[in-house]
């Protein structure tokens, strides 16, 4: 009786294992996160370096630095693959990022519980594959920047007691963002790799890449958007792609994938509307829009113009580095009227940083475009 | 006896009056199977949370519509009793985290690994997720958003998370990229229109074009406050013929008060008196903001003057209005203005030289 009831049981704990995603719901960026670091998409001088420490089983404390989508996170995971394997994991690498509680009491408690551990021996793999799997943990802090200042402090102790059998990994976006005491000891103690945003090429190979293993349909003009709109920044190009495959699989019957599509999913604005705001603010576009001006001032014109692309619910600061963009490259403005807006662009950013209402922001930047071009 | 706004609030997806592309769209991603996480921005009245309710409903089915009201208590790390209104269906949730002030981290943290880590446990039920609806999410601080991205790709499994909000520029890069952005924009004037009339013959009456259409000139594309204002008119006058005047709310025309004060004399004493004024506005819990905005004080000024300050006062209105949020004391930066509008003004009559001011 007793078996009777015991096997069915440990059928279902094995056919539902606990922390399995169905890997049509993962992601895109958490399916083909690179596996080894040699799969790391540009970055070839930080894993020239890493890959060295694969073969001589040493490693320093680490300082990664660089912008979002750049592949911190990913090359310190592969990396940790590669040395532990899949079965030491779990208990060699500990990995903590802002949406866990960072406070003082888990630096004190779970990190340092955690460091002063000494790493069991080795178990054999159960893949068959060889793993170096050397004498310490890996603790890895993502977006470390936004620890708080006393939890900032109290890890500095805790990574030069703890060197010999624990090694930290460390990811910030900016290294100006640490306060200064622990980034002095951080810099000293870590060895620094900074992370470039990706170029054109690796980028496009990549999104290929995904595109292809997915099997989705994707031509030049959409890597072009993807690019653009992405800014260096693979995760936010990889979650556009997927967003725009979702869009264009679910329709009926499935469509292609646009470059209006990505633009669309990114908030960008589009060109003629931005084109159109821009002519009324008194800057001359190729495209020949007519603005009808007759009997209303320049005044009640332009705020008129604000109104409608507020109402249509794009964001202030797209609008803002639209506008920007096109006033930098444009061809007939001189020096000193881009420099004007310059000021005017640099103004409303950090007003809208700080939270300022959107029109009126929008309202004033305009105005004060208006004024300085004409 | 509900409101109009409520009572011919569209139900299911199909019932939507405007933007049927993204209706197609929001169906068409509710019946794939392949949910992803979802961001709805647009002005305020444009129909966010309509559309937000219809896809639940398409996702869920009727059953989402049994909500209950909840108060859950939430314990700051200093042990502080936070409160926090919760509206909960079997599917979803739906929760305003700009309620616990400076701790919505906690609020988010908690509630969200909550959520993520049960399963769904109705067997029927259509999805495998649970939904979490965030309001306000262009309120929530830098903490909170940072907590939300590692959990919005480490549960996709068990939940998915809808963010409305009135804008994006608040929100951190690393969720605008989780999410499928939905951009709902205000509807223009023949939306309106439609809608307007719709609501009439539901309610039972005849709606003229040209009384729909004057009060839709007056709502600036805010869909809500046009029904609202169609229900107030149609109360005060039920036959709807006539010069209907369409009624300002009390406060828009205190408002409109406190510039022609400021337009018709400038003097310390006159300072004063709109000083008086605007501490009544604001015990009445006007948002010093719209003070500054269009519609009401700097709207009526700029109305009154001369062209060539126009401009002027909208970006002393901007300056002042940025002050006013990193300040604490609203009241000094409403003054400032008022004061600064002012010396323009008469500057301006007297035609002195500026510059050594500013």
């Amino acid at each position: 009786m007793a078996s009777f009831f015991n096997k069915p049981q440990a059928q279902t704990t094995k056919s539902t294992p606990k922390h399995v995603v169905d890997p049509s719901l993962q992601p895109w960026v958490e399916k083909y996160r690179p596996k080894t670091i040699d799969d790391v998409s540009a970055q070839e001088h930080t894993v020239a370096v890493l890959r060295k420490t694969l073969s001589s089983t040493n490693l320093p404390h680490m300082l990664f630095y660089g912008p979002p989508g750049t592949g911190k996170t990913s090359t310190i995971l592969a990396l940790a693959r590669q040395l532990f394997g899949p079965d030491n994991f779990r208990n060699r690498v500990l990995e903590l990022n802002a949406s866990d509680e960072r406070g003082i009491s888990i630096v004190r408690d779970k990190i340092k519980n955690f460091a002063r551990q000494t790493p069991r021996a080795q178990t054999a793999s159960s893949d068959g594959k060889e793993y170096p799997c050397p004498p310490y943990k890996i603790i890895i802090l993502d977006e470390a920047d936004s620890m708080t200042q006393d939890a900032q402090g109290a890890l500095r102790r805790i990574m030069e007691n703890y060197a010999r059998i624990t090694r930290f990994c460390l990811e910030i976006a900016n290294t100006h963002l640490l306060p200064t005491g622990s980034s002095n000891l951080w810099r000293r103690g870590c060895s620094k790799f900074r992370f470039t945003p990706l170029d054109h090429s690796s980028t496009s190979t990549r999104l290929t890449h995904v595109a292809s293993k997915e099997g989705v349909e994707i031509d030049g003009p959409v890597i072009e958007a993807l690019i653009s709109t992405s800014a260096g920044d693979l995760r936010r190009a990889i979650t556009y792609l997927q967003s725009a495959h979702r869009l264009s699989s679910s329709t009926q019957p499935p469509t292609q994938i646009t470059p209006r599509d990505i633009q669309e999913i990114a908030g960008v604005v589009p060109d003629d509307a931005i084109q159109d705001f821009v002519q009324s603010i008194g800057i001359e576009t190729d495209t020949d829009i007519h603005v009808d001006a007759i009997g209303k001032s320049p005044f009640e014109q332009i705020r008129n113009k604000v109104r409608e692309i507020i109402r249509e619910g794009y964001s202030a600061t797209q609008i803002l580095s639209q506008i920007h963009d096109m006033v930098v490259s444009h061809p007939t403005l001189n020096g000193k009227q881009k420099s004007n807006c310059a000021l005017v662009f640099a103004e409303a950013d950090k007003a809208l940083c700080d939270g300022a209402d959107e029109e009126l922001w929008i309202l004033e930047v305009a105005l004060r475009i208006h004024k300085a071009v004409a | 006896m509900s409101l109009w706004v409520d009572q011919c609030r569209p139900r299911s997806l199909e019932d939507l009056h405007y933007h049927h592309e993204l209706s197609t769209r929001l169906r068409s991603l509710a019946s794939s199977g392949d949910f992803p996480h979802m961001l709805f921005y647009g002005p305020s009245g444009a129909g966010k949370k309509t559309r937000i309710t219809c896809t639940l409903r398409q996702l869920f089915g009727s059953g989402i519509e049994k909500l209950k009201i909840d108060q859950r208590i939430f314990l700051s790390p200093s042990k502080r009793k936070l409160e926090v209104n919760v509206v909960q269906s079997n599917f979803h949730i739906e929760i305003t985290p700009s309620e616990a002030g400076n701790y919505d981290r906690v609020v988010i943290q908690e509630l969200l690994k909550e959520i993520a880590q049960t399963q769904q446990v109705d067997l029927n039920a259509k999805q495998k997720f649970k939904v979490v609806i965030i309001n306000e999410a262009d309120s929530l601080s830098k903490d909170a958003q940072a907590a939300l991205r590692r959990t919005m790709e480490k549960y996709m499994s068990n939940m998915r998370i809808i963010l409305c909000a009135n804008s994006t520029s608040r929100l951190i890069a690393p969720i605008k990229s989780r999410c499928l952005l939905m951009r709902v924009a205000a509807p223009n004037a023949e939306d309106m229109q439609a809608v307007m009339q719709h609501v009439s013959k539901r309610v039972g009456f005849d709606l003229p074009p040209d009384v729909a259409s004057k009060i839709i000139d007056d709502s600036g594309g805010n869909l809500r406050k046009a029904i609202l204002c169609l229900e107030a008119l149609k109360m005060q006058s039920p036959d709807l013929s006539g010069a209907l005047t369409i009624a300002k709310p009390d406060w828009e025309t205190y408002c409109h008060k406190v510039a022609d004060l400021i337009i018709s004399e400038q003097s310390p004493a006159r300072v004063m008196e709109v000083r008086q004024k605007f501490y009544e506005l604001l015990s009445h819990c006007i948002p010093p903001t719209i003070i500054l905005k269009q519609q009401t004080v700097a709207d009526r000024v700029v109305e009154r003057v001369d062209d060539a300050i126009k401009a002027d006062v909208m970006h002393w209105a901007a300056v002042y209005e940025v002050r006013m949020r990193i300040g604490s004391k609203k009241i000094y930066h409403l003054e400032a203005w008022v004061v600064k509008v002012m010396s323009l003004y008469k500057h301006f009559f007297y035609d002195m030289d500026l510059t050594g001011f500013d």
